[in-house]
């Protein structure tokens, strides 16, 4: 492991961030803008921090964006 | 033109009504979006097959059907939350992936035992110095050593060993310890802060953003 990704890992995004639950709550509209190529991140900000921050969370923003993509796109 | 194309296309208020009638149209509308919901569930565990190399196409399409009708009740539950900010299916869809998500990685993790062992980030300084560079690195990864044992409580540093050293899924971590996803991540966000904060009182530049309260 490299010592970025570990200091990461370990010490998180370092910058204000969504919780778990107000990550899903927005994650449709993050998403929907993301995939239009607006600025989701001055949208809804905190979302990228939290993405950085939570696996699990950016596992979630992966799938609905790629499903979007393919579904919607 | 496909039912689910036809349903993916209809204006969010045309949903949300044929959900709330009554007798057959709202039973029309229920079934396409389980038909919906499942193939999103089916699409999520179609890209973490890897993770279910044991299961077979049997287990996976029931796993599936169940995600389906998970995320379907919820999203029946909460349809009054839906303020129209996004299409109605990309709204829906995330209730089947979350639902498919934690389905997968449950049973992914179903009778391994998850690394949770006293003293594990005391190999963090040996890990940080093997991919740090120089003498500072060094220090810093033994500083980090330190505070996590000096500042972190054991829950904290519960969960920062499971889910940011050892890849422990934080919902699979969650079912462990019968907490939620969200509460640990508190934990986990806190124990960063106090990590950060401890490392800057240090002297240590860590290329800090702005943390703040939350």
């Amino acid at each position: 492991m490299k010592r970025d990704e570990l200091l990461g890992r370990v010490l998180g995004p370092g910058a204000p961030e969504l919780t778990c639950e107000q990550c899903f709550e927005q994650l449709d509209r993050y998403v929907e803008l993301s995939v239009a190529g607006e600025p989701a991140d001055e949208r809804i900000p905190g979302m990228r921090a939290h993405l950085e921050g939570c696996p699990a969370c950016a596992e979630d923003f992966r799938s609905l964006r790629d499903l979007v993509a393919e579904r919607e796109g | 033109m496909t039912p689910t194309q036809t349903t993916a296309d209809s204006p969010p208020c045309d949903w949300v009504s044929r959900l709330r009638a009554q007798g057959p149209a709202r039973q029309a509308a229920v079934k396409e979006l389980h038909e919906l919901l499942l193939g999103a569930a089916r699409f999520e565990i179609g890209r973490r097959s890897a993770q279910l190399g044991h299961l077979r196409g049997g287990d996976q399409e029931d796993l599936a059907q169940q995600a389906a009708g998970d995320a379907l009740m919820a999203v029946l539950r909460k349809l009054d939350d839906f303020r129209g900010e996004s299409r109605f299916t990309t709204w829906a869809y995330k209730f089947a992936l979350l639902e498919a998500a934690v389905a997968v990685r449950r049973r992914a993790w179903q009778g391994r035992e998850i690394p949770l062992e006293e003293g594990a980030w005391t190999r963090l300084a040996d890990l940080g110095a093997g991919a740090g560079r120089g003498v500072e690195d060094a220090e810093l990864f033994a500083a980090l050593r330190e505070e996590i044992e000096a500042s972190l409580g054991p829950r904290q540093r519960e969960v920062l060993v499971a889910v940011a050293l050892n890849d422990v899924p934080i919902d699979v971590l969650a079912e462990r310890l019968g907490s939620t996803r969200g509460a640990l991540y508190k934990n986990l966000h806190d124990a960063r802060r106090k990590l950060r904060r401890a490392l800057a009182a240090r002297g240590f530049q860590i290329g800090d953003e702005g943390e703040e309260e939350r």
